[in-house]
């Protein structure tokens, strides 16, 4: 796994990662070294959002590289009225939206963005006991899998990783783009709203969804090797 | 048993991210942590949502391909030049 860390000049010590606000000033130099430490930083994210909009990974790449190119083309007039992140991704959604609609003239049949999340509970009923039980209505009718007694490398290793993004790429596109947003990005639900054109109530929908599925496949890979409630 | 007002564990998990997002209502929020206090599994389930989200964070980690990278550098330097 790449470090995310800029090592300095000669002592083989890594420095601290300069933020954004510190990139880009050094990008209106022309500074190589900064640009490059934000397109480790963002590349990989952008991607990942503009594939929820457009019907290929190619088309997820260019539609990100282009996105760059539209960053160097405006940066000395970016005014960081918003942070770099959120000029960044809002650029990418517009282009990717653009490339979506596109691609749907052209392409039939092909999946349009923004179909609603479908109303089902965010748990299997059948593990709750029935509502007429006579002393435990609605309970769980067997413990959860307790995650927090797994051991951590379990959790956040590789594989459970490609678990994870396996489940994401599953989600319909409108909860994808948040719970990446969100959860991936790390990203606040009002900057979320802003760039996807959402209510705090229909986000908070599709974040609860979202998590609920992967939630899901979380559990039922963690589970398959032995390890039971 | 169930009192009235009490919520039931399979109305809890659909208020989770509603609790964790801090926008349920007072006194839903009550009732939901009233439950918790007598409610093993639904810590657990808790539990499992929290660390789906830190696990949902690792994805970030994922690197840029030396392509994309090597592709963006040119740009980059034909515009250093411009």
């Amino acid at each position: 796994m790449r470090s995310r860390r800029d090592t300095g000049p000669g002592d083989g010590v890594a420095l601290p990662a300069r933020d954004d606000a510190e990139l880009v000033a050094a990008l209106r130099s022309r500074d190589e070294a900064a640009f490059t430490a934000l397109v480790e930083r963002h590349h990989p994210g952008l991607v990942r959002l503009a594939r929820s909009f457009v019907s290929t990974q190619a088309a997820a790449e260019e539609v990100a590289q282009e996105t760059w190119l539209a960053v160097l083309r405006g940066i000395d007039s970016f005014e960081e009225r918003s942070s770099l992140k959120t000029w960044l991704f809002r650029i990418l959604v517009n282009r990717a939206k653009a490339r979506g609609v596109r691609e749907a003239r052209t392409v039939p049949f092909s999946s349009l963005a923004g179909e609603p999340g479908e109303d089902r509970p965010s748990v299997d009923p059948d593990r709750f006991l029935d509502q007429a039980h006579p002393r435990w209505p609605g309970h769980w009718a067997a413990p959860p899998l307790r995650f927090g007694d797994l051991p951590e490398e379990r959790l956040l290793s590789r594989e459970t990783r490609a678990v994870i993004a396996d489940a994401i790429a599953e989600l319909p596109a409108s909860q994808r783009r948040v719970i990446e947003l969100r959860d991936v990005e790390g990203m606040s639900s009002e900057e979320c709203c802003a760039l996807l054109e959402l209510s705090e109530g229909n986000q908070r929908v599709l974040l609860h969804r979202a998590r609920s599925r992967v939630r899901g496949a979380l559990e039922r890979y963690l589970t398959e090797d032995g390890e039971q409630a | 048993m169930t009192g009235p007002g009490e919520i039931t564990c399979r109305e809890l998990v659909e208020l989770v991210t509603d609790y964790l997002e801090g926008a349920l209502p007072a006194a839903q929020r009550t009732r939901f942590e009233e439950h918790l206090v007598t409610c093993a599994p639904c810590v657990g389930y808790m539990e499992q949502m929290r660390e789906t989200r830190r696990a949902v964070g690792t994805l970030r980690e994922d690197a840029i391909g030396d392509e994309a990278r090597d592709a963006l550098l040119g740009a980059f330097r034909t515009w250093q030049r411009g």
